[in-house]
């Protein structure tokens, strides 16, 4: 039974935990067994959104804020004058029962502080997603940290009961990492990124030749970046996010604006504005690379190492590459069709669906509820229709600009003196 | 200009349309269970639900559609839009006369309208699986009160009863009236009588299991917790989360205790 005591616990182990994005709960296949408590189908569900607009999904706690470390960007970092607290592992059973029970989230996600050494953490995360999967028979969704520096043997037994495992690199580059978490390398955090992509596509494998074989981590593994804190470009963030897809078949590479919580002179002033349109234009170029067929180098480069602020990725390649354009809808390749800016995944295959009926124009492509007064700049009709014929890219840009508007628009006041 | 008057179920309207063919009906405009006072309309004319009409109608349109096609339709007419009845019979009708199937053809606007509807229901069907709230009672029932825009319960219970395979549990539409009921087996459709007192805070203090009180806290508690003030965006908030939903979900809820004073 949940006691009163568990209610102050929960307010600092929530908060703690918040500044890890990560909130999905997609992607798993486990099923409901034995008539028993919950699934984990392929679509995630957010059963709530906070203030900030982000989705709620899981329970995401910190087993406790206890650390022993000192890592500068870190709210529970060990000089830090915060309350401190920590579950039992029954609290945390009982949290997530009660909590999924009455429809609220998906699952846990279960992080800590890393209190005594990483096997003895890691035990305890393990011990609590045990427990909920062979006591409770609870087949909900568990997202696991896998502490860096943790045996393998217990990585081995997280996979087994966790649907996602995550490793957080934090900072993008080494320098970034020694100069706020001196007592941390990147090693240590590649070294269970590695051996979990080898357990992943080998019980994968295994999975494939007989349905029988025990799941391991069927969601994947995923990792996060904290974006601002430090002085990477954007070119050696999403870098380090294509080397994580690449090389470590990542599911996700998340995204954290830093929040200033520190005064340490070595990261940005408390008061410093999350970087919140940086952090989205990152997003955004990750789904460009993830599911438009973007290269990293088509968005980024040494002559661009930062993306724009003012403009999306997808206009920005665009605006760089009018060479490409215009494009007939009518005839071009769905992969082209999703590069136009202002037409989005379904909307380019609802296009290539519908144009084997008639040929399309203008008023059908607005119908089919593309974003078409962006979009128009980079379309070709067979019957010439438009103007916009011989705009160069930025009357192209300084007209969309123009018509949109950005509750940032304070933030880029200077671009009007450019043009 | 003919009025159809139907039951107001799909298999209604399916009748509804094997009789526009046979009586060959013009200009028509369809009305649930009773007919519009409106004296534009000339002609009445009332459907009776028939199963061989419904099942003529119904596979021929399965033969001319896909899968998810077929289904569509349904999914169209829960979405309650406004006129979907007009556009579900013109969009057949469309179906009916082509040689290929047309499902795809969204250069026409029947049939964009149609995937608007679908769009439309799915979507509230997700955001139900996401908000229903159960709140358990003293005899271990959780129980949820929604009102949905379009009438989901029947797309969300195979969801529910997968997921909660050891809790009794209810979902109650106070819209429409109705509810899905999961007695451990099976899913069945209840109707029940809530008095006017039944949403009172009081009556559901009395109710309540004993540990329902903490878990609502615990929950608002953590809700509150895992909010960043310094990205604070009250319109995507809202965007996620339309106001409309709110009475019905617990975190939005001030606590039964602070009700009462």
């Amino acid at each position: 039974m949940v006691h009163e005591r568990v209610m102050e616990k929960l307010a600092i182990l929530a908060d703690a935990a918040k500044y890890d994005v990560s909130c999905s709960s997609s992607q798993s296949n486990r099923k409901n067994k034995d008539k028993g408590l919950g699934d984990a189908k392929g679509y995630g569900i957010c059963h709530s959104y906070t203030e900030d607009g982000r989705c709620v999904s899981l329970l995401k706690i910190l087993l406790t804020n206890h650390c022993i470390f000192d890592c500068a960007y870190c709210v529970s970092r060990k000089s830090n004058d915060v309350k401190r607290a920590a579950f039992t592992v029954q609290e945390v059973v009982d949290l997530t029962i009660g909590f999924y029970r009455r429809n609220y989230i998906e699952g846990l996600f279960l992080s800590s502080g890393i209190f005594d050494n990483p096997d003895y953490t890691m035990e305890r995360l393990v011990r609590i997603a045990k427990k909920l999967r062979l006591e409770e028979n609870f087949n909900g969704y568990i997202h696991l940290k896998a502490i860096p520096g943790a045996s393998d043997e217990l990585l081995q037994q997280a996979g087994m009961y966790a649907d996602r495992l995550s490793v957080n690199v934090e900072m993008p580059t080494e320098k970034s990492l020694k100069l706020l978490a001196p007592e941390k390398n990147h090693i240590d955090v590649i070294q269970p990124m590695e051996y979990l992509k080898k357990e992943i596509v080998g019980h994968k494998e295994e999975k494939k030749l007989n349905y029988k074989a025990p799941l391991f981590a069927p969601a994947g593994q995923s990792t996060q970046m904290v974006i601002g804190a430090t002085q990477e470009n954007d070119m050696e963030i999403l870098g380090m996010a294509n080397y994580f897809y690449d090389q470590m078949n990542m599911r996700r590479v998340y995204y954290s604006g830093y929040v200033p919580i520190s005064y340490d002179n070595r990261l940005p002033a408390i008061g410093t504005p999350v970087p919140i349109i940086r952090e989205n234009r990152l997003y955004q170029a990750d789904w460009l690379i993830r599911l438009y067929g973007f290269n990293v180098n088509e968005i980024v480069g040494f002559d661009q190492p930062n993306l724009d602020l003012d403009i999306d990725p997808k206009l920005g390649w665009a605006l760089r590459n009018m060479n490409q354009f215009p494009v007939d809808v009518n005839t071009a390749d769905l992969e082209l069709i999703k590069r136009i800016p202002g037409i989005g995944f379904l909307s380019a295959k609802k296009i290539v669906a519908a144009r084997k009926f008639k040929k399309l124009v203008p008023q059908d492509l607005q119908k089919l509820g593309i974003a078409y007064t962006r979009a128009k700049y980079f379309l070709a009709f067979a019957t010439p229709f438009q103007l916009q014929k011989d705009l160069t890219s930025i009357q192209i840009k300084d007209q969309i600009l123009n018509m949109q508007k950005s509750k940032y628009k304070n933030d880029f006041s200077n671009q009007l003196a450019l043009f | 200009m003919t009025q159809v008057i139907y039951d107001g179920t799909y298999e209604g309207w399916a009748t509804a349309v094997f009789e526009i063919y046979e009586y060959k009906l013009k200009d028509i405009v369809f009305a649930k269970n009773e007919a519009s006072a409106d004296l534009l309309f000339s002609t009445n004319h009332i459907v009776i639900t028939d199963e061989v009409k419904v099942k003529r109608v119904l596979s021929g349109l399965q033969k001319r559609l896909s899968g998810v096609g077929f289904q569509g339709l349904y999914h169209a007419f829960l979405s309650e839009m406004n006129k979907i009845e007009e556009i579900m019979f013109r969009y057949v009708q469309y179906v009916l006369s082509s040689t290929v199937n047309v499902e795809d053809d969204f250069g026409h606007n029947d049939v964009l309208e149609l995937r608007k509807a679908i769009r439309l229901t799915g979507k509230e069907a997700h955001r139900m699986e996401a908000f229903v709230r159960f709140q358990l009672t003293k005899d271990q029932l959780y129980y949820a009160i929604v009102e949905p825009d379009c009438n989901v319960l029947p797309l969300i219970e195979t969801h529910f009863k997968n997921r909660y395979a050891d809790q009794r549990w209810l979902i109650y539409d106070v819209k429409r009236k109705y509810g899905v009921y999961y007695d451990l087996e099976n899913v069945s459709t209840v109707e029940i009588q809530f008095d006017a007192n039944a949403s009172s805070s009081r009556f559901l203090a009395e109710i309540s299991d004993e540990g329902e009180e903490l878990f609502q806290d615990l929950w608002r508690n953590y809700f509150k917790s895992v909010n960043i003030e310094s990205r604070k965006n009250k319109k995507l908030h809202l965007q996620h989360m339309p106001k409309r939903y709110w009475k019905n979900l617990t975190e939005k809820i001030p606590d039964i205790r602070s009700m009462g004073k």
